[in-house]
């Protein structure tokens, strides 16, 4: 019999390559986190008894998220939001919210997280991604649902990179069109860029 | 000629570059026109349709005949010799109308960038350059851009980058063509960014950028293009734009001619003669109007019209009205200026005719939208409107490019025509390259004499984009080659790739169609695997099948509703099939449910069903059940799934998951079960798609590649094999499994595929329930889903083919068009369990004909066929218990 059973990351394959990056241009897999979708109603209240859970109340106003403890929550509609969680097994994590009366779903594996980071960061993103990500428009604390490339992804603004959480099956496509977008940052050796 | 001195060029570099076989020199700053005209090359090219020698009329974009191919760097056809950048090594030639397109790849990057703004600028000429500056001091983001290698409009200074550039957010971008505007303020904006670095370009930066503009305001400050007066061969190489002929000289120190005549019926080339003759030409100026100023050194002739021309590859002679024959090396004319108004027209904002201007400027407000300096109206009035002189309309050149001329007008409006776009469409004015920027009015002026009607209430035609070519590479930009379309995977690709699969597209997945041997074939390895699976254990990849968690307390009403049969019955830890289909009563998708608990469901979907059904179900709880209280989640992506499957699988899955009791009595058909490996949850479901003993293991796709090599080395004993798609098809297909969108086209009901069972008749609704009962579905001659057996037991009918009635075949012959047709070949395998090839098929009163010989034509011989059900492997289901 194999050894025990571990995770696999999606972009497990793809590390060599975000370590060789341009210089102004952090590109890294975050490791897998249990995460959940909660869907509740946040005048009920089942919100109260979710911010206890989380030590932070579901953020109300569109497109932000808030910190918890350990992770965080990410509006995603008006009654829907993506909890992320490294205090929690994926499976506790949804059963305890169901346990205070919240409907949730394990998805843990359902989306895998990527972390852009350094000073060109939103040049690489703005070859890509339609939305205005100027820190005016797009602050830290800032999520959207949009795509980047062809691929569909949440996207978040922290206080010093942008964190891309993308279904697994699309990851390798996604890391490949980023590493392709580097190109431009990189110039060849021995002429002006 | 050069000028010994001026102009926007670095005289101390010298640029080599060869043009139709020979080598010139040239200078930074240069354009290929302005090299040429520097080394006295008039002549570009010869027409498309009549051959005629064609040369410079404009200094850029505008010009309508200068067009050459490049062959070195790359080879690139129909650009214009007044907009390519002269680099060192250079080779071009000039075009006789047409190109070709490099028969080698293409290796340059192109890419595109969204940008955000308060305010676009497009155009930086010295209104365009006030508007940018204006709206960065006041604190905004802005976007400028302008298509020029250098701003400051018709006369840069050098100056103006460097203000710009000391502000902050302000993106400036040269060599940047606003191409296209649309709705609130959406602007697409090449740039060309690498061809004027020749060797020296970098060749990681792309070649060309789409830039996708959204500004809160746009700024149109795009200038106005001069226009010609028409007269009799017009189109000589040395006929040119007055106002072209200044920016060569100014832009670039180039004197086109020595000896100039300049045609006008406007003010506005007189500051043209007068540099041109300050720069050492000798001059003479024909006015039409019947005064005009003086200008010091130029000589003035007032009342004169131009009606012809001499000269075969060069201009020598303006002809007059009264056949003088004026000699002169250059041939400048003037017919007034239009705003360059196209992008304004984009936005449909509407064009309207000022008489006291003489042209078609911006008429009303847009929302966002200002335009500015000359694009707003021309800098000079066009005090006398002329569009032609008298002469031989059929050597009347309008559209150089086009070798379009004024008989050809009169020929539309002769045949009917009265709408300037009726006109465009017939002579093809203002189609090429350049669009029709210096002919596309001088086309209204002419059509409005021709049909005695003001220019102003005839119009202009409607502007679109592309406001320049764009090449279909910048717009693909980056999504070509493996960037062309995503391409989704498994967790256990990197698994399949190393087993050698063969994949297979569905949708954007990738799925392992089979696993060849070293050697083997298609045919070989799917015979393998299927017998595989029948007598021993397959494993497959079925992570791609939709998932979605439906939870809380309607959700039984809500798949009560989406669901042909009832599902709010199924007890919690049982599984069941169900059917969807549209409103219309058609199947539009099908899969397994599983009960998790009272208030919660997993629906199982097809692979290329995933997305669509979740929306499905979204937009009817969204929209006309928002009381239901049901949540609905993707978990695609969550579960991985392997169906382990065939007599032998309950030993592997026994194995691996010791904790589960796999007993038949324990772990019935159509039951799930959730057990642990590792305290990793793994949940299996008794579901079977081939008839045989099957499990299907789900776990986090986390640990998918752990748990799917445990299963493989678990199996290793059996001789456990992985199989595909293929496989699988082949295996369901024996069952008479319908594949939705293989089987079915949108047209098939449930009652069609004999899945009458599955649809309820106690339910007081579901969504398809009322297109029952319509007449056409209660037909007995609709297509039925039944098997067919080839007589021989040796063709493999192609899928696709035609059924038609035995009775209709007279010595083995087809009858005569048309054919009266029983339905089509929709699926079809060689079976290793049958020993023979079977197909399925949808076929008018299939199931009343099963016994029946009926005809396949393939390749030109009729196959016999036997009808038969479409159950062809296991009809009593013996084999699933195991």
């Amino acid at each position: 019999m194999a050894d025990t059973l571990t995770p696999v990351h999606p972009l497990r394959a793809w590390a060599d390559a975000f370590a060789g990056l341009p210089d102004g241009l952090r590109i890294s897999a975050e490791p897998l986190t249990a995460a959940a979708d909660l869907r509740l109603d946040p005048s009920t209240p089942v919100a109260a008894d979710v911010a206890d859970l989380l030590g932070a109340a579901v953020p109300t106003t569109p497109n932000t998220w808030v910190a918890t403890t350990r992770g965080r929550i990410v509006w995603l509609g008006p009654d829907e939001w993506l909890v992320r969680s490294d205090d929690h097994t994926p499976h506790e994590l949804a059963e305890l919210l169901r346990g205070v009366g919240a409907a949730a779903v394990d998805v843990s594996a359902q989306r895998t997280e990527l972390r852009l980071g350094g000073p060109l960061v939103r040049e690489l993103l703005a070859l890509g991604c339609s939305l205005d990500l100027h820190p005016s428009a797009f602050p830290p604390g800032s999520c959207a649902q949009t795509t980047v490339g062809q691929v569909g992804v949440v996207l978040l603004a922290t206080d010093d990179a942008f964190h891309v959480l993308v279904r697994p099956s699309f990851a390798g496509h996604l890391a490949d069109w980023l590493l392709d977008a580097t190109v431009e940052f990189t110039p060849e050796p021995g002429r002006v860029s | 000629m050069r000028t010994p001195a001026g102009g926007r060029i670095d005289r101390s570099v010298t640029l080599r570059f060869t043009f139709d076989g020979r080598e010139y020199t040239g200078h930074p700053g240069d354009t290929l026109a302005s090299a040429l005209l520097a080394n006295g090359v008039h002549r570009i090219g010869t027409s498309v349709n009549l051959g005629r020698p064609r040369g410079i009329v404009g200094a850029w974009s505008d010009d309508p005949a200068g067009l050459v191919q490049v062959e070195e760097p790359f080879p690139e056809p129909m650009l214009l010799a007044t907009t390519v950048e002269l680099t060192d090594g250079l080779v071009a030639r000039g075009l006789p109308g047409r190109g070709r397109l490099a028969d080698v790849p293409d290796t340059a990057r192109y890419d595109r960038r969204h940008a955000h703004c308060d305010v676009l600028v497009i155009g930086a000429g010295p209104a365009g350059l006030d508007a940018a500056l204006d709206a960065a001091r006041r604190g905004g983001r802005v976007v400028l851009v302008d298509d020029r290698p250098e701003a400051g409009g018709s006369r840069p200074t050098g100056e103006e980058a460097g203000i710009l550039a000391a502000l902050p957010e302000v993106l400036h971008l040269q060599r940047t063509t606003a191409f296209g505007l649309y709705d609130d303020g959406f602007v697409l904006a090449l740039e060309r960014r690498t061809d004027h670095l020749g060797a020296d370009a970098p060749r990681n930066r792309s070649r060309q950028r789409v830039h996708r503009i959204r500004a809160k305001h746009v700024v149109v400050a795009t200038g106005a293009h001069e226009r010609p007066i028409v007269f009799e061969d017009n189109d000589r190489p040395g006929i040119m734009l007055a106002g072209a002929a200044r920016e060569f000289l100014h832009r670039y120190g180039v004197l086109a001619g020595q000896r100039i005549v300049v045609f006008t019926s406007d003010d506005a080339a007189h500051g043209a003669a007068a540099d041109l003759a300050a720069a050492g030409a000798s001059v003479t100026l024909l006015d039409a109007r019947p005064a005009a100023p003086a200008i010091p050194g130029v000589e003035v002739r007032p009342g004169v019209l131009v009606t012809g021309t001499e000269g075969d590859d060069h201009v020598t002679h303006a002809v007059l009205a009264d056949g003088e024959r004026l000699p002169c090396d250059l041939l400048l004319v003037s017919g007034g200026w239009n705003p360059t108004a196209h992008l304004f027209s984009h936005a449909r904002g509407a064009l309207r005719y000022d008489a006291a201007l003489g042209a078609f400027v911006p008429g009303g407000e847009l929302d966002g939208l200002t335009v500015v300096g000359a694009a707003a109206g021309p800098p000079v009035p066009n005090r006398l409107v002329l569009w032609r002189t008298p002469g031989d309309p059929g050597k009347q050149f309008v559209d150089i490019a086009r070798d379009a001329t004024v008989a050809d007008i009169a020929r539309s409006v002769g045949a009917g025509m009265r709408s300037v776009e009726h006109i465009k469409r017939y002579t093809t004015i203002g189609t090429a390259h350049d669009q029709g920027k210096s002919s596309g009015v001088v086309a209204s002026g002419i059509a409005a004499e021709l049909l005695g009607v003001p220019v102003g209430s005839l119009g202009t035609t409607t502007f679109r984009p592309p406001y320049t070519p764009v090449a279909f590479a910048a717009l693909a930009g980056r999504d070509r080659g493996r960037l062309f379309d995503p391409e989704r995977t498994t967790a256990l690709h990197p698994w399949h790739v190393e087993a050698g699969a063969v994949f297979e597209d569905v949708g954007q997945w990738k799925r392992p169609r089979y696993y060849p041997r070293p050697g083997e074939s298609m045919d070989a390895a799917v015979l393998r695997e299927c017998a595989a699976v029948r007598t021993g254990v397959g494993i497959l990849d079925g992570c791609t099948l939709g998932k979605i968690d439906v939870q809380g307390p309607d959700a039984g009403v809500l798949l009560d509703r989406i669901y042909t049969n009832v599902m709010s019955s199924l007890a919690v830890g049982r599984v069941r099939y169900g059917v969807m289909c549209g409103v219309d009563g058609m199947v539009i998708d099908d899969g397994t449910v599983l009960r998790l608990a009272e208030d919660r469901f997993m629906v199982v979907t097809t692979t290329g069903g995933a997305a669509k059904v979740l929306d499905w179900m979204e937009e009817w709880l969204q929209t006309e059940w928002p009381g239901l209280r049901v949540h609905l989640a993707s978990v695609t992506e969550q579960w991985a799934v392997f169906p382990v499957v065939g007599p032998r699988s309950r030993d592997v899955v026994a194995a691996v998951l010791p904790d589960l009791d796999v007993s038949a009595a324990a772990f019935p058909f159509m039951a799930w079960r959730d057990t642990t490996v590792d305290g990793v949850p793994v949940r299996v479901a008794r579901i079977s798609f081939s008839g045989e003993l099957a499990f299907e293991v789900n776990v986090s796709s986390w640990y998918a590649d752990g748990l799917w090599r445990r299963l493989l080395a678990a199996g290793k004993p059996c001789g456990i094999t992985p199989y595909g798609t293929e496989t699988m098809h082949v295996l369901r297909a024996e069952k008479g499994y319908p594949i939705i969108g293989q089987d079915t086209d949108g047209t098939v009901t449930p009652h069609d595929l004999g899945l009458a069972w599955a649809v309820s008749k106690k339910k007081v609704d579901f969504l398809g329930k009322r297109s029952f009962a319509r007449p056409s579905n209660l037909d007995p001659l609709r297509k039925q889903l039944v098997g067919l057996l080839p007589v021989d037991a040796r063709t493999r009918l192609p899928e696709g083919s035609q059924i038609i009635e035995a009775g209709d075949v007279r010595d083995g012959v087809l009858p005569a068009p048309p054919v009266p047709m029983l339905g089509h070949v929709t699926s079809s395998y060689h079976s290793v369990e049958l020993g023979r090839p079977f197909a399925l098929a949808l076929m008018k009163a299939g199931r009343a004909r099963i016994g029946d010989v009926v005809h396949v034509p393939v390749d030109g011989t009729l196959v016999p066929v036997e009808v038969a059900g479409s159950v062809l492997v296991d009809p009593e289901g013996t084999r699933r218990d195991g």
